[in-house]
């Protein structure tokens, strides 16, 4: 294997953020939950590590339950995403043009909402919630996904390879499977990526607006909103939970370029 | 007859690209198809094997084997292509999948219609790359069309159009992008390996000297019509038209530059 730096960097950050939310289950400093009026709004010291919230709660041990609903969120909705626009995507490409352009019409109508907006909209509908705000944000993702797959799959099906290969009769099933899936491989993951980055700022968004995770469970959107309050008293309460967006965010965008980079063959091999 | 053509014209929209063209040809015979680029030679040839882009309307008829080819499902057709009619491209390179294992590719067409497995697909690609002379087929069918040169990649097209033994080869420009040794390496491996087949072949190129050393009659194209069919010899002696004149005086004058060159140092 070869020393990637933007793999490895993204894939430790990713790496750090799921043992974090492993942990999370079996251990935290304090009960993230637990009020101690006595305590509120002290600055970072030993006995907590990143000081305390207005109600006294330990912000480390939020941060760390916190990346469990974050972490959650973005994977089911990338997984929502993906598995829609990819199969969107590769399927009104390979249709004939009756069904293919109505399709592309419905695409850019779901691209033009945008993904916080429409999460809004699904959020006042059937209330705030943290499977509200996957689907909300999973259905948003998959038409610049499907657009992206579009691109992609247009560019194998010109190639001489596919037309080759259905010369040598294979059915448009069997080159979807064998040429269209391996080719477009490395660009998906890079956009799974993406849109895991994508999912989780919107999460966070939709918690800072209170449309996302309900409370009391902790989430770094919200623990923005509620710390921000007391910016002008110390600007470092809200300095943690958006340092941990802004490196878990990172994360992910470094692991989907390092993956890149390490899937396609033929950059592999200039390397040498 | 193995393959009659009839009338065959595709258009884009309101541009005529091939017009008309009608030829036979019959079992083990060859053909060579002579133009220059954007003579509608290669789309010919992409209209027999039911490969044009959806935009292109065709119209007139096809007959191979005795069936009607135009019109013909797009799953029906996917079980002739490749079995019964086998077709060669002109750039190997990205006529191969850049990721997949050549032998993967060689073994698709027999996987296709021969329902073979993997295992047993890989070991007859083996077989193949013997015989179209790839030496080490063991290392061979592991490798990536990238790991490759360019005369055996083609000899890899030669391996996947012929595995299941086609009535016909088409041979799209196959040795345009090689090197000239290689090239003539090629073009004799795909002589020996037509004739020891039986198949017919239908071979594209714009090099009048290689069309005629391979094949018995040509048709020569120009704006999408053929304007002149003929065998190789008559059509040396007395090209009726004044193209396929143009074509014979140009390949002579480069003949005689080379013969030239090689009395020379002689001289």
């Amino acid at each position: 294997m070869m020393w990637n730096r933007n793999l490895l960097i993204g894939a430790s950050l990713v790496g750090f953020n799921v043992l974090v939310a492993m942990l999370s289950l079996v251990w935290t400093p304090y009960d993230p939950l637990e009020i101690e009026p006595a305590l509120s709004l002290t600055r970072p010291s030993t006995a907590h590590l990143l000081g305390t919230d207005e109600n006294g709660r330990d912000i480390l041990s939020n941060l760390i339950v916190g990346s469990r609903a974050t972490l959650i969120t973005g994977v089911m909705a990338v997984v929502i995403c993906m598995v829609v626009g990819v199969t969107v995507g590769i399927a009104t490409s390979v249709s004939p043009r009756w069904i293919e352009s109505p399709a592309i019409f419905g695409i850019d109508i779901v691209l033009a909402l945008p993904t916080v907006l429409f999460a809004i909209v699904l959020a006042a509908v059937y209330g705030p919630s943290t499977i509200t705000a996957i689907f909300a944000i999973g259905i948003a993702l998959s038409a610049s996904v499907a657009q992206v797959t579009r691109r992609e799959v247009n560019v194998v099906l010109t190639s001489d390879y596919v037309t080759a290969a259905r010369a040598s009769g294979s059915s448009t099933r069997r080159v979807i499977r064998r040429h269209i899936l391996p080719n477009i491989r490395a660009s998906l993951f890079v956009q799974a990526s993406g849109a895991c980055a994508v999912a989780i700022l919107a999460e966070s968004t939709l918690s800072y607006l209170g449309l996302g995770t309900t409370p009391p469970a902790p989430s770094w959107g919200r623990m923005m909103a509620s710390l921000q309050q007391f910016l002008l008293i110390d600007p470092i309460f809200p300095l943690w939970p958006g340092l941990a967006i802004v490196i878990t965010v990172l994360g992910f965008n470094l692991l989907g370029d390092g993956l890149r980079e390490v899937l396609d063959p033929t950059l592999r091999e200039s390397k040498h | 007859m193995l393959l009659e053509v009839r009338n065959l014209t595709v258009r884009f929209g309101s541009k005529t690209v091939v017009d008309s063209v009608s030829f036979d040809l019959e079992a083990s015979s060859r053909l060579g198809i002579i133009g220059e680029s954007g003579s509608g030679k290669t789309l010919t040839t992409l209209a027999i094997i039911g490969l044009l882009p959806e935009t292109a309307k065709v119209s007139g008829s096809v007959t191979f084997e005795g069936k009607e080819l135009i019109g013909l499902a797009d799953r029906d057709f996917s079980a002739i292509r490749g079995n019964r009619i086998g077709m060669v491209f002109q750039e190997p390179l990205t006529a191969l999948n850049p990721l997949m294992r050549v032998g993967k590719q060689i073994a698709q067409p027999l996987r296709n219609h021969q329902g073979v497995t993997l295992k047993e697909g890989l070991k007859r690609a083996m077989e193949l790359c013997a015989r179209v002379g790839l030496p080490d087929p063991d290392r061979i069918i592991r490798s990536y069309p990238h790991q490759l040169s360019g005369g055996q990649r083609q000899r890899i097209g030669l391996a996947i159009a012929l595995a299941c033994s086609p009535a016909l080869l088409i041979a799209d420009e196959p040795t345009t992008a090689l090197d000239v040794t290689v090239q003539k390496e090629v073009l004799s491996l795909m002589n020996s390996l037509v004739a020891e087949e039986g198949s017919s072949l239908i071979f594209v190129s714009h090099d009048l000297p290689v069309v005629a050393s391979i094949t018995e009659r040509v048709a020569v194209m120009q704006n999408g019509e053929i304007v002149e069919l003929a065998s190789v010899n008559s059509m040396f002696q007395d090209a009726s038209h004044e193209y396929s004149r143009k074509l014979i005086q140009a390949a002579r004058t480069s003949d005689a530059e080379l013969g030239h060159f090689t009395e020379s140092p002689s001289a």
